[in-house]
């Protein structure tokens, strides 16, 4: 099999195992030689943060067709065959081809086995550990986004928009950020924006609020003009196979949704951080064909990304997260059960070409985390910090501090921008 | 309103608070106030509220009221039409091309054919099931925007929220209405235990989170399929389920008992160990839905051939039961656990008084949970009676549901079907019977007031005042519906306002109508 994205030879090293041991391995950052942009470029540069909620299986999305463990565990869930090849170990899920031609291009990576410091694999205990950036669960009320754009803003003008009706805690703190979801835009001639804004004046939550609101359909006018391929969608129905009738329009939907984000990041003071949730990935049951439905929306999404952004795209890092893997071994219901360690996705053109991100642990029995999931070579907030201070030039003691509070022990993985 | 105004000036700050404590008593703890509705709570606040804690139960919505057996034979039936259809289609479009699956997804000619083709029966089933579950959301909040017991109504709306079951998964989408009117409704105001256990063996919890097919792997029914004997009464009746029984491997599925942990009961942070929820799962298996061969199909069953022997310890807890009294004990310990109490009451104040609620109030309601051995009636009364519950600065922000079935109550008025409620829920971020998770729908500000969010309930104030209250005056209908909570400034932009929906669009956009 040919290797289509070029890997670092790796094997299930005493040193990746080792560092599972002491925590986290984080094997790229003796390659990174950090590369200081112009500010001017800085100004350019964009990250938009994906999350994937309810446990996304890692072994369904890159699936480890290589590991000789992988079809004896995975049973009547694996993928050897349909996958679509990365290296000699790992491939990605059949409905991924939009983030596969990214791959084939230098312009994706993947991180197999990452994990927030979180352990209770509760989803919403590691979804407010993901988000918020913290050590520990419920130790703080904003996100990690945010923090990180309220440090950038000390330095440069830097907007942040997430996309769905409500606000994600990943974007949620003292920076003010925008929101929209796909609607029927407000008339600019209406007098009651105008009211209400007068009489939010004194409200601090609605004020701020309508005012972002308004600003942003001003702009979405712009950003989501000569759209085609149907109308901007948040969500076809999770649980339903995608791959059914409906499927094509839901992942037109889809598609133009990840090009509406695209054109917001495009328009002159237009956001250069984004956020966006796609739920539905816990599949306790009958996980093929959910699976199937959810990353075929994922792909859509980053395809209308990567399209919609053009020329912007080479200024670009996507990543995609969450909350926890799940368990190595197929459940009693043709479904997996809460796990630990699972896959993140790092796309975008301003991407250094290279292999997997991080150790591989293996699926070999002894290196299972608690002889059930898969064991995390890298702290997901070490991806991050990584991501922030490569590619928008966040500093160190802010991210050790203030993005990602009492983090210095997960240190950036550098080197991938 | 003039007269009563001049009259609080003589008698002072008493009868200000009674004023005051009227509006709470109806936009707080109730749903909205609808005209007259602050009046009639003004003589005594707190006794209009203990007055709605029934024994009974909650109220049920109206119209014809099919049970879960019902609903799921149905479901049954578009799953069987929907197979039949699929098999007839590959016949008259050919065989299937070799190597390629045979679904209408695989075939783009196929798949056209199946949508033009407008007798499908699959569809006029899908149809069918799609509209009963709209009309029991329609139904619900009709009730919600028409009763006169809002606090008994909203007590309801939160343990619904509390044991979530949610139309993402589909067979579940079919039964959340039954669901609340057999499990939720009839114990609201009874005890915990008996709540819980409703709550977490009906079909909809069952399937919703996976319980139905969990099997033991050393029953009686694992082993006889291990042996290629086939899951013989195991799963959860319907074909379908069984014949993906066929294709793997019995065991379990930890999903229903790390919520009910989690999610349910003690909470997070309680103590349990991942050891704890694979013996509570081990526990449960049995636990599932009638099928045809039962003579009970769609209605909770225990299979004790599914069922995994043995003792189990939960929470350093033994359990030498046998059958379902072993799932049942631990139920019951994990409703009588202090962490319970003191999850639930948490939850309850954040959602009746602030999402920062004083560690009093809580504290409060605790001991009203822990002397009651979790009797709700007796928790609802102390939430009414504690001073702490009656702040009057509105610190909720409404959820879409409630700001929706607000502004009905506030026009007088109640939504006239599905279609005009349904679509601005789903845009405003709260999709019909579907919350996005177990946990159900977020109860803080934060959750709900994005910008965007406020656009939207801004463009379905404007719409929703053009068509309401054309004929009414705003004045008098935000005095109704606010009472002493309407401020000055709103009061003054109101009637300031150009036209008369435009009035009714400031009042339900006003802070203090968006809030409660």
């Amino acid at each position: 099999m040919n290797a289509i994205i070029p890997s670092r030879p790796h094997s299930p090293t005493r040193r990746g195992l080792l560092a599972t041991a002491a925590g986290f391995g984080l094997s790229l950052q003796l390659l990174a030689v950090p590369a200081m942009a112009a500010d001017g470029d800085l100004n350019k540069r964009k990250v938009i943060v994906v999350i994937c909620r309810g446990g996304m299986d890692g072994l369904s999305v890159t699936p480890p067709v290589g590991d000789a463990e992988y079809r004896g565990l995975r049973g009547s869930l694996a993928l050897s065959d349909a996958a679509l090849p990365l290296d000699g170990t790992f491939a990605l899920h059949p409905q991924l081809t939009a983030v596969h031609a990214m791959a084939k291009a230098g312009e994706a990576r993947i991180a197999p086995a990452v994990a927030t410091p979180d352990r209770a694999r509760s989803h919403f205990e590691a979804q407010d550990v993901l988000e918020t950036g913290a050590a520990g669960v419920y130790s703080t009320s904003s996100g990690w986004l945010n923090r990180a754009v309220e440090t950038l803003s000390a330095h440069r003008k830097v907007d942040a928009l997430s996309i769905g009706p409500t606000a994600p805690l990943i974007l949620r703190g003292k920076a003010p950020t925008a929101s929209w979801s796909p609607g029927r835009g407000v008339d600019a001639e209406a007098r009651l924006p105008t009211l209400l804004q007068d009489l939010y004046r004194n409200d601090a939550l609605l004020g701020p609020a309508l005012a972002r609101g308004l600003a942003t359909e001003t702009m979405a006018k712009d950003a989501t003009a000569g759209l085609g391929g149907g109308q901007p969608a948040m969500m076809a129905s999770a649980g339903k196979g995608g791959a059914g009738a409906g499927g094509q329009q839901g992942r037109d939907a889809a598609r133009t949704l990840g090009q509406s984000l695209a054109g917001f990041m495009r328009e002159p003071g237009g956001p250069t951080v984004a956020a966006i949730s796609i739920d539905g990935f816990d599949s306790h049951a009958n996980q093929a064909g959910l699976l199937a439905g959810r990353l075929a929306y994922l792909d859509a999404v980053l395809d209308g990304v990567h399209t919609g952004l053009g020329p912007e795209w080479k200024n670009t890092v996507v990543l995609v997260a969450t909350e926890f893997g799940r368990t190595a071994r197929v459940n009693g219901t043709a479904g997996t059960d809460h796990g630990t360690g699972s896959t993140a996705l790092i796309l975008g053109g301003a991407l250094k070409p290279g292999g997997i991100v991080g150790d591989w642990p293996t699926l070999k029995q002894n290196a299972l985390f608690e002889n059930r999931d898969v064991a995390p070579t890298v702290d997901m907030r070490g991806l991050f910090k990584g991501v922030l201070a490569d590619h928008m030039g966040v500093d160190r003691a802010a991210l050790d501090k203030v993005v990602f509070p009492e983090s210095s022990t997960a240190k950036p993985m550098l080197g991938l921008v | 309103m003039t007269a009563r105004r001049d009259k609080r000036k003589e008698t002072g700050v008493a009868l200000v608070d009674q004023d005051m404590k009227a509006a709470i008593a109806v936009t707080r703890f109730g749903l909205g106030a609808r005209p007259g509705e602050i009046d009639q709570a003004r003589r005594d606040p707190q006794g209009f509220l203990k007055s709605q804690i029934r024994r009974s139960g909650a109220d049920q919505p109206a119209g014809p009221s099919p049970t879960s057996a019902q609903r799921m034979a149905e479901f049954r039936e578009y799953q069987r039409e929907r197979r039949e259809f699929r098999l007839q289609k590959v016949s008259d479009v050919g065989p299937p091309k070799p190597g390629g699956p045979a679904t209408e997804a695989a075939d783009p000619a196929m798949a056209a054919a199946v949508k033009s083709d407008t007798r499908d029966p699959v569809k006029v089933v899908g149809a069918m099931l799609r509209k009963d579950i709209s009309d029991d959301f329609a139904a619900r909040i009709q009730l919600a925007s028409a009763t006169d017991a809002g606090f008994r109504e909203r007590w309801t709306l939160f343990w619904a929220n509390h044991f979530t079951v949610s139309a993402t998964k589909a067979i579940t989408g079919t039964i959340v209405g039954p669901f609340e009117e057999e499990a939720i409704r009839p114990h609201v105001f009874g005890r915990f235990d008996d709540l819980l256990g409703a709550a977490e063996t009906h079909p909809a919890m069952l399937t919703y989170l996976d319980q139905i097919q969990s099997i033991g792997p050393d029953s009686d029914a694992a082993r006889a399929m291990r042996n290629g004997g086939g899951p013989r009464g195991v799963g959860g009746g319907g074909a379908q389920l069984q014949q993906a029984a066929l294709k793997r491997t019995p065991g379990l599925n930890e999903n229903l008992a790390r919520e009910i942990m989690e999610l349910h009961t003690v909470g997070v942070n309680s103590g349990y160990t991942q050891a704890d929820v694979t013996e509570f799962a081990r526990a449960m298996t049995g636990i599932s839905i009638g099928g045809e061969r039962d003579g009970a199909y769609g209605v909770a069953v225990f299979r004790v051939q599914a069922h995994e022997p043995g003792e189990r310890t939960v929470m350093g807890v033994r359990y030498d039961q046998r059958g379902k009294e072993q799932a049942n004990a631990i139920l019951t310990d994990l409703a009588e656990k202090p962490q319970t109490a003191h999850f639930i009451c948490g939850k309850l104040a954040r959602h009746f008084v602030a999402d920062d609620p004083s560690p009093a109030l809580v504290a409060r309601l605790e001991a009203a949970w822990t002397g009651s051995r979790g009797d709700l009636a007796t928790v609802a009364e102390a939430l009414v009676s504690a001073p702490e519950s009656w702040d009057p600065r509105p610190a909720k922000f409404k959820t879409p549901y409630e700001f929706i079935v607000s502004s009905y109550r506030a026009a007088g008025g109640l939504p006239a079907d599905f279609q005009q409620v349904g679509p601005i829920m789903t845009a405003l971020g709260q999709k019909p019977f579907s919350a996005p998770s177990p946990k159900g729908w977020p109860e803080d500000a934060q959750s709900w007031a994005a910008p965007d969010a406020i656009v939207k309930r801004m463009q379905f104030a404007q719409a929703f005042s053009s068509g309401a209250v054309h004929d009414r005056d705003p004045k008098a209908l935000a005095a109704d519906a606010l009472g002493e909570r309407l401020s000055p400034d709103t009061a003054k932009a109101i009637a300031r306002a150009e036209s008369r929906p435009e009035g009714f669009a400031l009042l339900l956009m006003s802070p203090e109508f968006q809030r409660r």
